[in-house]
């Protein structure tokens, strides 16, 4: 795999392949197929959200308060007389931007931080692992808690906070594929012709991280969502009348205990389903890029 | 000489978690002095002019430069001085210290729970591949990975206080008809039964349940899928091949050789099920009102008393790395691998 990414000329032929490949896996593996349409829904409904709601999200409704599901209101009406279904269409697209922005800066600075370490090792490795240990020692949620609380309570906050939680997986694979590339031939090659150092890593070995990488980050987006998610649950970062998953469960929670499930139930589910998605459509990449781990 | 050999790692073990010790109190240390603006305007309060502000700055020692502010700290925390909580006018050790053992409680015996469901799941669906504990063990696992705790906390609560009526109103440790009992361990479930008391035993269990489930169903998922993994792998294995040829009973190449051997990798990832456990714990003790210190964290979050959130944050860290250190020396004592790599 290495051998063909790195000579241009049988790159299409290779891109051909692996198309005809992905397609034979999707047919032979109808759940990753459909991770593919749920992800192209989701997407979807992030990016025209707003235009295809019956209902305005913020507009309270005094007149029908906490109404049962039904052809007006598909999930019910909340506390306030909002439409509950409006609201959880349009808050996909702040979820979903919050866990991507913060799998986004957990990316690329944990494997440049990785590939740094995996390149060069020496003082370079042992200090950034250090700095993932000391990471990694606290209980994650907690310490994105501590993180948030110490920043100040805001969204922006919540993705650094996702971020640097998220950083030490990144940077750890990161750094274990780029030290197994470190004196491979090709690199080898690309030394002897002359390449500089920054070059051949960036240029060379990390194009060759990629694909685990891919993988990583869709597994990391389920994980990132439910971890924004929770932290807005217990009053973090989102303010109320603002429509989020997490904070809308929240707002339920004070009714389930007296029978109003759909206001909980409905902003759950699709919080669920987004996770969930990006699970399968990990496992489904995985199945693409490593055969060897397929189940 | 192998007692002492095994000694010896398990005291070195010890040794390396303080590096692990010191990065903690660092990042708090940095996390204290992060606050919002100004720490000495915020702890000055609103009404604070600039002369008192500049007291309470060098009150506080906050003039000071920041390595010499960091060894304070430490001796702060080596005195257990975690500061006030402004919401309850306690010390912050105070509060943590009375509320650790019902999240403990909580925390253990979820996972004791899990355990129970997830070792036997995972060494079925290893045993039978593609029957359906196979089956089920797959959807577990993925369905134990996606649904977010306090989702899955509020959908139990529903089902089995709201439309069964099996489960108490989610109202802390115990039924406001009951009194506590006397503290020995620390657990009202444990505490009772010695004093006696299998009525009371009886409630706080039922109070414990749903929680616990909640969490439980959180953890099973890693735990399961780890066994099952590990299991397969050893189970191919050509010494297992052996014992089979050998003419050893089924149950005893299972257990004796397979699991034994399998039981190690799932030791490795209980480290990364504790980070996520007590994670899950504050969401699901919001959920629960379970008087613990994630929902001490909570509230003081709310109300932006950050001193009893920092205690909070510092309290769990410790906690992960003391459980993390058991884990690894259960490892060093369980393998008998260990020994030779010294």
């Amino acid at each position: 795999m290495t051998q063909t990414a790195s000579t241009p000329a049988s790159a299409a032929g290779a891109q051909a392949s692996g198309w005809r490949q992905a397609r034979y896996l999707l047919a032979e593996n109808p759940v990753s197929a459909m991770a593919f349409v749920l992800f192209a829904l989701i997407l979807l409904l992030a990016l025209f959200g707003p235009w295809l709601v019956p209902y305005d999200p913020l507009a309270t409704y005094a007149g029908e308060p906490l109404q049962a599901p039904s052809a007006a209101h598909w999930f019910g009406t909340d506390n306030l007389g909002r439409d509950v279904f409006s609201r959880v269409v349009v808050a996909t697209r702040l979820d979903l931007s919050i866990a991507l922005v913060a799998v986004a800066l957990s990316f690329v600075f944990g494997s440049a931080l990785g590939a740094m370490a995996g390149y060069y090792g020496g003082w370079i490795d042992r200090l950034s692992g250090r700095l993932l240990d000391t990471i990694m020692a606290f209980p994650l949620f907690v310490l994105a808690m501590g993180i948030v609380a110490a920043a100040g309570n805001t969204v922006e906050n919540i993705v650094y906070a996702t971020a640097i939680i998220n950083l030490p997986f990144y940077a750890r694979m990161a750094r274990a594929e780029v030290n197994v590339r470190r004196n491979a031939g090709f690199v080898q090659a690309a030394r002897l012709s002359g390449n500089s150092d920054w070059r051949i890593l960036a240029l060379h070995i990390f194009p060759n991280t990629l694909p685990p990488m891919m993988v990583q980050i869709s597994l990391n987006m389920g994980w990132a969502i439910l971890n924004a998610a929770g932290l807005s649950f217990i009053g973090l970062g989102v303010r109320p009348p603002t429509p989020e998953w997490g904070i809308m469960v929240a707002e339920g929670a004070n009714f389930i205990i007296s029978g109003e499930w759909w206001l909980v139930v409905f902003p759950g589910a699709a919080l669920v389903l987004a996770v969930f998605t990006f699970n399968l459509l990990g496992d489904g990449l995985r199945d693409l890029v490593d055969p060897q781990r397929r189940t | 000489m192998r007692v002492s050999n095994k000694l010896k790692l398990v005291l070195l073990r010890l040794l390396q978690a303080v590096p692990a010790l010191f990065g903690i109190v660092l990042v708090s240390f940095l996390l204290t002095r992060a606050l919002p603006g100004d720490p000495a305007v915020y702890f000055a309060g609103p009404m604070a002019d600039e002369q008192s502000i500049a007291e309470i700055r060098q009150q506080m020692g906050l003039d000071r430069p920041l390595p010499l502010q960091f060894f304070s700290y430490i001796g702060d925390l080596l005195q257990g001085e975690l500061g006030q909580s402004i919401s309850t006018g306690q010390p912050v050790l105070t509060e943590l210290a009375s509320r650790l053992p019902a999240s403990l409680e909580l925390t253990l015996f979820a996972l004791l729970l899990s355990l129970l469901v997830a070792l036997p799941l995972g060494i079925l669906a290893a045993t039978r591949p593609n029957s359906w504990v196979d089956h089920l063990c797959r959807v577990v696992v993925t369905a134990g990975v996606s649904l977010p705790t306090f989702f899955t906390g509020l959908l139990l609560l529903y089902i089995f206080y709201f439309l069964l009526g099996w489960a108490p109103s989610p109202m802390g440790r115990l039924d406001f008809a009951y009194l506590p009992p006397e503290t020995v361990t620390g657990s009202f479930v444990i505490d009772a039964l010695l004093a006696g008391d299998p009525e009371t035993a009886r409630a706080a269990f039922a109070q414990l349940l749903l929680p616990a489930i909640t969490l439980g169903l959180f953890t099973l998922a890693p735990i399961a899928r780890m066994t099952r993994a590990a299991l397969i792998q050893v189970l191919e294995g050509e010494f297992i091949r052996t014992a089979r040829a050998a003419g050893l009973a089924r149950r005893k190449v299972l257990y004796r050789y397979g699991l034994r051997n399998a039981i190690l990798p799932v030791i490795t990832t209980l480290g990364m099920v504790f980070s996520f456990a007590l994670g899950a714990n504050v969401l699901v003790e919001k959920v629960f009102a379970w008087p613990g210190i994630g929902s001490f964290a909570v509230e003081a979050l709310v109300v932006s008393d950050y001193a009893a959130v920092q205690g909070f944050v510092l309290c769990m860290a410790v906690l992960f790395v003391l459980l993390n250190l058991l884990i690894d020396v259960i490892y060093t004592l369980v393998d008998p691998r260990v020994r030779m790599e010294s």
